[in-house]
């Protein structure tokens, strides 16, 4: 699996979403990324990808786009 | 000044006059704001005669009794930017408070709350365990304030066990698995303190009689939600420390105060067991008989401020807690602001605490 499908997956399973519903999607943009599944989003991305988010990443991952510049940061490139 | 920028600054790292500047501003404008924004509140001002030009000080701001949030739906915003609705822990029959949160304001709690805690567990995540059963989680639109502080704090674990089932059972065996796995690692530990002390303490009391012991040195236990029901039980803050101690090894344990009405905003306890309020709000006594001021040492009713509320008019309140300031810029810990004391609920006052809560039903 590419980098941008694991990426993607994780968005779906844990949010129950549809692949067309990912672009430009933003953190309670849609009912299930609230607080509760942006927790849950985040455990899928660290199991996907084998790492460990910083507490301010969290914060600020607020967004299907942003969340691809924040992985660069831990060396995860979505081509 | 908008919360971007006082976010920014490190939370316990403004003296006493530069946070007084800082807060008048802001405060001055969020009153302003909610004033426009917010019909009821804007009426509110003018039956009490506000006038903006006479105000010097954070301290000369108008403040809403808490409970006005249990009678009115009080937001600045409109209907469609709400994302979320918060309600206090009421027990069934007494009215809840009903907060409105939209995208920001949500947000920057999460964001404050995350600077504050990190000052006190550093910022990397840990294990963590939160000592409540999974079904306080259930209703995602309508948060309770236990559902809000256990997932306000789930930030801070890279991975989650819920200790209690649904019937608040321990689950002894998945304590086990889980301290096995991170066997060596700093473990954090959340819940709310009558919980903690009724489902988790007692229990591993009546465990070690049977042989089965748990090692908890590792461990930071941080928990909120009121005395009110242990002091009942005659526990005091010492016992509760000595005895946790005693039973699983846990040394480092922060109590913390806050409300479902200025989330984000929480009053962490320090090593010297003093609760610090941050750079990005403020706990100020007020006298019983006329609402003045009451200086450090001086019990009295607590108002609460806080610089995030943006959606809904509660950016200074009264609340029905009574407790007393012990000193400002000068814990020993090092942290600046005022550290203060609560001594508990006012009198006649209902009974609200996120812990107390379960007792109650």
């Amino acid at each position: 699996m590419s980098n941008r499908e694991k990426y993607n997956k994780a968005f779906i399973d844990s949010l129950e979403l549809e692949e067309d519903q990912l672009e430009g999607l933003t953190y309670q943009g849609v009912p299930s990324w609230d607080s509760v599944g942006h927790m849950g989003l985040i455990s899928e991305l660290e199991d996907a990808f084998d790492i460990q988010f910083e507490t301010d990443d969290i914060v600020d991952f607020n967004s299907y786009d942003k969340g691809i510049e924040l992985l660069k940061k831990y060396d995860i490139e979505i081509e | 000044m908008d919360f971007e920028k006082i976010s920014s600054i490190p939370p316990f790292s403004l003296g006493k006059e530069e946070k007084e500047k800082m807060l008048t501003k802001r405060l001055s404008e969020l009153t302003e704001f909610h004033r426009k924004n917010c019909p009821e509140y804007g009426r509110m001002l003018k039956s009490i005669g506000y006038d903006e030009k006479e105000v010097r000080s954070y301290k000369d701001l108008p403040f809403l009794p808490v409970r006005l949030f249990k009678e009115l739906d009080l937001k600045s915003v409109p209907e469609e930017e709400v994302v979320k609705t918060m309600t206090s822990s009421g027990t069934s029959g007494q009215a809840v408070s009903r907060i409105f949160l939209d995208k920001d304001t949500s947000a920057n709690q999460q964001k404050t709350m995350v600077k504050i805690v990190s000052e006190f567990t550093g910022s990397s995540r840990m294990p963590m365990i939160i000592i409540d059963c999974p079904g306080v989680i259930k209703n995602r639109a309508m948060f309770s304030a236990r559902g809000a502080g256990i997932l306000g704090f789930s930030i801070f674990g890279s991975k989650r066990i819920y200790a209690l089932d649904d019937d608040m059972k321990l689950d002894v065996g998945g304590l086990r698995e889980f301290l096995e796995k991170y066997k060596g690692q700093k473990i954090l530990l959340f819940g709310f303190t009558f919980m903690i002390w009724q489902f988790f303490y007692k229990e591993l009391l009546r465990l070690k009689e049977e042989g089965i012991t748990f090692d908890l040195s590792d461990g930071i236990l941080i928990h909120g939600g009121g005395w009110k029901k242990l002091i009942s039980e005659a526990v005091s803050h010492d016992r509760f420390h000595a005895d946790l101690k005693d039973i699983c090894g846990i040394e480092h344990i922060h109590d913390y105060y806050g409300m479902v009405e200025q989330t984000g905003c929480i009053y962490m306890e320090c090593e010297c067991g003093h609760l610090h309020s941050s750079i990005y709000s403020d706990i100020i006594i007020r006298r019983g008989s006329d609402f003045s001021e009451a200086p450090a040492g001086e019990p009295g009713i607590i108002q609460v401020v806080s610089t995030i509320p943006e959606s809904y008019p509660g950016h200074s309140l009264l609340t029905e807690d009574e407790g007393v300031v012990l000193g400002e810029d000068d814990c020993p810990c090092g942290r600046k602001g005022k550290y203060v004391k609560i001594l508990g609920r006012l009198k006649e006052a209902e009974i609200r605490g996120c812990s107390d809560t379960y007792a109650a039903k």
